[in-house]
């Protein structure tokens, strides 16, 4: 299952790779990340995407709220949120099929930002399932280059910041994905 | 800035509400003073000059000793072994470069342990960094995963408040390492030091809330449970709890199996004590795992030496995890009850909610296993042979009665292990050993720096011919610091010990790469000019090491122990703890008064 995260940390030099560093010594699998100013200055805000089941997650959770220039750590994936993706696509055209593109990324609510003789760039801004839908049609055309931001995200409605504390204490009820079977002692000497 | 200012004997600490204008390399050690640090491991080189120079106001009024360390390692380990054996913040500084990353293993080697420390480096001028200069390495990329937290300075207006947030870091919470890599034009720049400002880290929760619910609930399952068992770590001696633990233990009568940096936590003669569990245990201590049916683990990670087989780790027991650290719960093993907490604030919660117990039948059958065990112990054998374990038990017997106990410092192998088990530690805090991550050469500096925080003190150390010869270039510091009193025992059995067991036991015992070759220890002990001893026989054991204890300053004993000898009981790797090698009975053999291993 995929989880959407949110974290908050000290804009200081080397943070991002604090974050990336924990997270491959740990093994955890991101999908994707995104960082940014957030409103607060001097704070950055991450959005992950990980890939995983409640009991890692937890322990991503916990081992992101150790980095010491994090500040703060939000699993949002149960709860309603505005949940968004930019991707712009550079798409090959003819004389011919010009005009099936702009319906297609029209139907889509995308936008060509940038046209030459050759090619298109579309822009789109959407939820990843209509950024995967309109990327998916392009292929038809010959996508010559892509970026996607990933995932980012806010919560609806308001959110009193203060006061949500996100990180419950793993309760063994929680969830029994997780399998002890397959670990291994670690054979060291 | 004035040199002068620097050799007026300055009071001591500065008043750290006064602003006073001061080079960075300064700001340094005053910072240090200000934290109580008396004594540095290190090594110089260029980027750290300054602060080198800086320092010599600090040592000519006594305020800082700095420890000339033979390889940068050491100056981790040294400030490893002062910290454990104190609680205080250990203070390693080397240069840029090499230097700092020789220093790494060391510092990985204290934060898998938990073990408080600031390392300073010096680092190439800003206005170098990134070029590939000379003697640059990425020291804050490199030891970012070793740490707890790190920094590189480079405005000197930064310093003060960074070194203040590295002891911090460093000693609140879960203890662990802080690196502070400081350019050298930082060092020679000059700014304003005070030391009154406040540490404003939000993201850094040292101590959770205690959840008083958790605590009742867990006091309940105790309260209630029939074969209960404490699993106990270190956490007990950071958190200095283990009176409490005793307490606790005493009233409800609960035994007690510790890990390998639990050794200690309640006397080992205790008749609760049943020692250390996992790979090595004892196998009642690990049958005691198994069938216990409320598990309460205190200050431990579940490390899988401990536990072995994870799927088959103490199946019948409702598992309470008492924990700081709260990545640590749920990590590896699923508690049914958490308690997240500082055990300075947990266990005294606990404490009075226990209540008196008696658990006769659990522990007469935990009794009959351990006199099962204690029939084929090669240590209630008498041997012809030089064995480890008679040399472990013999180095207890002399030292069993000094004050608080001796620090007895170990290497990583099997004499670790033996010494985990046949040392009786009646004191918590008494062996320092690298647990966690299991670092060859540990045992000589770490006994170094824990002798030079503790110098009215008897500290061991125990070290294979292998591990010893990591890091021998230490003897000379015995030397440098005035004849520091560290004792050395060297268990010489030829091999890689430890290894050799596995190969031996696992590849057929095709031996590569494990015999070992040793100079002749007493003349390199010579060479050092330090007393040393030969010995041979288990006759001459006792003698030896009384010699080695009355003999002022330090001492070194090669004890040429039978080579193939292996640690038993042994818990292969992805078994269950209880399905452990058991040790093989010794046999009668010809020609010997008593009887020999069967090894
Ligand atoms: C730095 C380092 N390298 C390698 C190892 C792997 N290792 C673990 S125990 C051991 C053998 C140690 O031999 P020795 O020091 O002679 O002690 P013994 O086991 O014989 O008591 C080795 C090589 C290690 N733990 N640390």
């Amino acid at each position: 299952m995929k989880y959407t995260l949110v974290a908050w940390m000290r804009d200081k030099p080397g943070v991002l790779n604090r974050v990336s560093g924990m997270m491959r010594r740990r093994n955890f699998n991101i999908d994707s990340l995104q960082v940014g100013r957030s409103e607060t200055e001097g704070i950055s805000r991450m959005t992950f995407v990980v890939d995983g089941n409640d009991r890692m997650v937890d322990q991503v959770i916990k081992q992101l709220r150790k980095v010491v220039d994090i500040t703060r750590v939000e699993d949002i994936t149960h709860r309603p949120s505005v949940v968004r993706e930019l991707a712009l696509i550079r798409v090959a055209v003819t004389a011919d099929n010009r005009s099936e593109i702009v319906q297609i990324v029209n139907i889509y609510r995308g936008e060509i930002v940038d046209v030459s003789l050759e090619s298109m760039v579309v822009q789109i801004v959407g939820s990843e399932d209509r950024v995967d839908g309109l990327i998916g049609l392009l292929e038809n055309f010959g996508i010559l280059e892509m970026v996607r931001t990933g995932r980012v995200a806010l919560v609806r409605g308001t959110v009193n910041r203060r006061l949500t504390n996100t990180t419950a204490v793993w309760k063994a009820s929680a969830n029994g994905q997780y399998s002890e079977a397959g670990r291994q002692t670690t054979g060291g000497v | 800035m004035s040199e002068s200012a620097e050799k007026k004997p300055a009071q001591s600490p500065l008043d750290p509400g006064e602003p006073r204008r001061m080079t960075g390399a300064q700001m340094v050690w005053e910072a240090m003073v200000h934290e109580g640090v008396d004594t540095v491991f290190g090594h110089p080189g260029g980027a750290i000059l300054p602060a080198y120079d800086a320092l010599s106001a600090y040592e000519d009024d006594g305020r800082i000793h700095h420890v000339l360390v033979r390889h940068e390692q050491c100056a981790a380990h040294m400030a490893d072994g002062y910290a454990r054996s104190t609680g205080r913040v250990g203070v390693c500084i080397a240069t840029s470069g090499p230097a700092a990353t020789n220093l790494i293993t060391g510092l990985a080697t204290a934060q898998m342990d938990s073990v408080p420390m600031v390392a300073i480096t010096g680092q190439v001028p800003t206005d170098l960094l990134g070029t590939d200069a000379f003697q640059e390495s990425d020291v804050v990329g490199a030891t970012q995963p070793v740490c707890k937290h790190n920094y590189l300075v480079t405005d000197v207006r930064e310093l003060p408040l960074i070194l203040k947030e590295a002891f911090y870091i460093a000693r609140e919470g879960r203890p662990g390492v802080v690196l502070v890599d400081i350019c050298k034009d930082v060092q020679n720049a000059t700014g304003e030091f005070r030391y009154d400002m406040e540490i404003d880290l939000p993201g850094f929760e040292p101590y959770p809330v205690m959840d008083a619910d958790a605590v009742a609930q867990a006091a309940d399952l105790i309260n209630r449970s029939e074969r209960p068992l404490v699993l106990a770590g270190h956490g007990i001696q950071l958190g200095g709890v283990s009176k409490e633990l005793l307490e606790m233990v005493e009233r409800a009568e609960l035994p007690v199996v510790t890990t390998l940096l639990g050794t200690g936590n309640i006397p080992e003669s205790h008749p609760l004590s049943l020692g250390m569990g996992g790979m090595h245990g004892e196998a009642f201590a690990n049958r005691a795992i198994q069938n216990c049916d409320v598990l309460i683990a205190m200050g431990m990670r579940f490390d899988d030496r401990i536990t072995g087989r994870l799927d088959r780790f103490a199946r019948q027991a409702k598992i309470i995890h008492f924990e700081l650290d709260k990545a640590e719960v749920g990590k590896n093993v699923v508690p049914d009850v958490p308690v997240i907490g500082d055990l300075a604030e947990t266990l005294p919660a606990l404490l009075p909610q226990i209540e008196e117990r008696r658990h006769q039948l659990w522990l007469q059958e935990l009794k009959e296993w351990r006199e099962d065990t204690t029939q084929t112990d090669i240590i209630n054998f008498e041997v012809d042979e030089l064995i480890p374990p008679y040399v472990i038990r013999q180095l207890w017997h002399s030292t069993k009665d000094t004050k608080e106990g001796a620090i007895v410092v170990t290497d990583v192998g099997q004499h670790q292990m033996w010494e985990s088990q046949y040392y009786i530690h009646d004191h918590a805090g008494q062996l320092l050993t690298s647990g966690g991550l299991g670092t060859m050469g540990y045992a000589l500096p770490a006994a170094i720096g824990a002798q030079m925080a503790n110098p009215d003190r008897l500290v061991w150390a125990v070290a294979g011919d292998g591990g010893f010869q990591m890091t021998l270039q230490e003897l000379a510091v015995l030397k440098q610091e005035r004849d520091l009193p560290v004792k050395i025992a060297i268990i010489n059995n030829g091999f890689l010990g430890m290894v050799r067991q596995w190969q031996q036991i696992f590849y057929d015992r095709r031996y590569t790469g494990t015999p070992v070759w040793s100079p002749d220890y007493v003349k390199l002990a010579e060479a050092y000019q330090i007393p040393a001893l030969i010995v041979t026989r288990p006759d001459q054991v006792p003698a030896a090491f009384e010699q080695a204890n009355n003999t002022p300053g330090p001492f070194l004993i090669d004890f040429r122990v039978r080579e193939e000898v292996n640690v038993y009981p042994m818990v292969a790797p992805g078994k269950a703890v209880d399905e452990g090698i058991r040790r093989p009975k010794p046999v009668v053999v010809q020609g010997y008064s008593g009887v020999a291993p069967s090894w």
